[in-house]
């Protein structure tokens, strides 16, 4: 335990302290937030409809955009392989660094999504579904994306292989989310099961991702 | 099952089989699309637009199959690090990929006559999609990592995880309102679809089985013999 809170800690000061980490990831994310009603127009009902399926998509692309970080620089200057040879299995380490990764881009952009919302005219009966529905949803996001970042670390251009291996499982995350967000406009009896359903996901993420990411891991450092 | 799994065996037994399997293809082709086509009724609704359905539905099915077979080869891969499975699990992706494009396209001209629209944002559409895109990420893996041991592994792993993919598909119709209709060969009390149309649609079915068995074991011995070649390139440029 001391361990995996000591590389968490570690990832973390790293993504603060070394450039492109969390403040890249949210400059993106607003930057996007200013560049969707300048080309969709400042209709502010049409924005208001949009609000929560954009706050969403916006969201994928912040974490899919910080994947390389989660490996990529720890693969180059082989501390990633001193990880494997550590105490700890390299399962766990993947479970760490997808945390550290998630306290650093899912979680904050989460909590500022809401507040940004506002820029998309987003309804404020539904800051809190958002908000929840965000928080559950993104865990499953960093599990996924440090999955797809050890798929394919070490491997020239990587970025747009990650997007194609890793938005497809996105999708139900994107699915269930927006249906757990916009169901105050439309239909309410859908937020509950939503929110259920996108918990179920973040799990089996928690389950399949490390496991699948070692195994990849370790194939390319063979 | 571990002797037929050399790949000079394999390509020996192969090369026997392929004529007769392509010639069954054929045959069965002739005749799916003969009664499909010509001697199976219209429906009463859909009319002549039905006839879609013996080109779409085995392409469906053969979409989710390619996949499995894709996600057994590469289990087998990684378990029992057989290069022959890591052949069968690539040369299945393209073929797959194919059907699963098939199976959209004639899924979208037959729903516009009967739907009113060439796509909707339903379960059954967007997960065969989700297949579709899974199928180009893992092909994207092979060509991306050069080494081949290394892309092997790298696929297989990406292969099983995306086999998450497969039961959704197969349920979607079940667990989500749908446009699509529920499934109505394989279900509990019996094919829910009369003979006339039951009997060419299950024809069409083996006769795609047999397309993808015969495009399968050509690409396979392809694949082998290109990574001869290219050892054998490399032995030269050693030696």
């Amino acid at each position: 335990m001391k361990t995996f809170l000591c590389l968490v800690r570690r990832e973390l000061v790293l993504t603060l302290r070394q450039g492109g980490g969390a403040g890249m990831a949210l400059g993106f994310f607003l930057t996007v937030l200013v560049l969707l009603p300048l080309g969709i127009g400042p209709d502010l009902k049409l924005l208001q409809r949009l609000a929560p399926g954009a706050l969403w998509i916006t969201l994928l692309l912040s974490v899919l955009l910080s994947t390389d970080r989660i490996f990529g620089p720890d693969y180059e200057d082989g501390s990633l392989e001193l990880m494997t040879m550590g105490p700890m299995p390299l399962e766990l380490v993947v479970v760490g660094k997808a945390f550290a990764h998630w306290l650093g881009t899912g979680l904050p952009l989460a909590v500022l999504a809401p507040g940004l919302g506002v820029l998309l005219n987003l309804d404020s009966a539904l800051f809190l579904p958002l908000l929840a529905a965000m928080v559950l949803g993104s865990l499953s996001l960093s599990l996924l994306a440090s999955l797809g970042a050890a798929v394919t670390v070490g491997i020239r251009k990587g970025g747009m292989i990650v997007s194609l291996l890793i938005l497809p499982l996105y999708v139900p995350i994107l699915i269930f989310g927006v249906a757990a967000t916009s169901a105050v406009i439309g239909v309410p009896e859908l937020m509950g099961p939503s929110m259920l359903i996108l918990a179920a996901i973040s799990l089996v993420s928690l389950v399949v991702a490390p496991v699948a990411a070692a195994a990849a891991l370790r194939s390319h450092m063979t | 099952m571990q002797k037929y799994a050399n790949p000079t065996r394999f390509n020996a037994i192969a090369g026997a089989v392929l004529p007769w399997c392509a010639g069954l293809t054929v045959l069965l082709f002739a005749v799916g699309l003969y009664l499909g086509l010509v001697e199976a009724p219209q429906d009463y609704q859909q009319g002549e637009t039905v006839r879609i359905m013996f080109v779409h539905v085995p392409a469906a099915w053969m979409a989710m199959a390619t996949y499995t077979v894709m996600a057994l080869a590469s289990a087998v891969a990684i378990i029992w690090r057989h290069p022959l499975a890591d052949v069968a699990a690539k040369t299945a992706a393209p073929i797959g990929a194919c059907f699963t494009f098939l199976a959209l396209v004639t899924g979208s001209l037959w729903g516009k006559p009967m739907w009113g629209t060439w796509w909707v944002w339903d379960a059954r559409l967007t997960s065969v999609f989700v297949l579709f895109l899974l199928y180009l990420g893992y092909i994207a893996i092979w060509q991306a990592i050069e080494e081949p041991t290394r892309a092997a592994r790298i696929a297989a792993i990406v292969a099983l995880v995306g086999f998450v993919n497969i039961p959704i598909i197969k349920f979607s119709v079940d667990w989500w309102n749908s446009l699509h209709q529920p499934a109505s060969v394989l279900k509990v009390g019996g094919p829910a679809i009369h003979s006339s149309i039951l009997i060419p649609l299950l024809i069409m079915a083996v006769a795609y089985t047999m397309l993808f068995l015969t495009l399968h074991l050509v690409a396979m011995r392809t694949e082998i013999m290109k990574r001869r070649i290219h050892n054998m390139e490399r032995a030269e440029v050693a030696g």
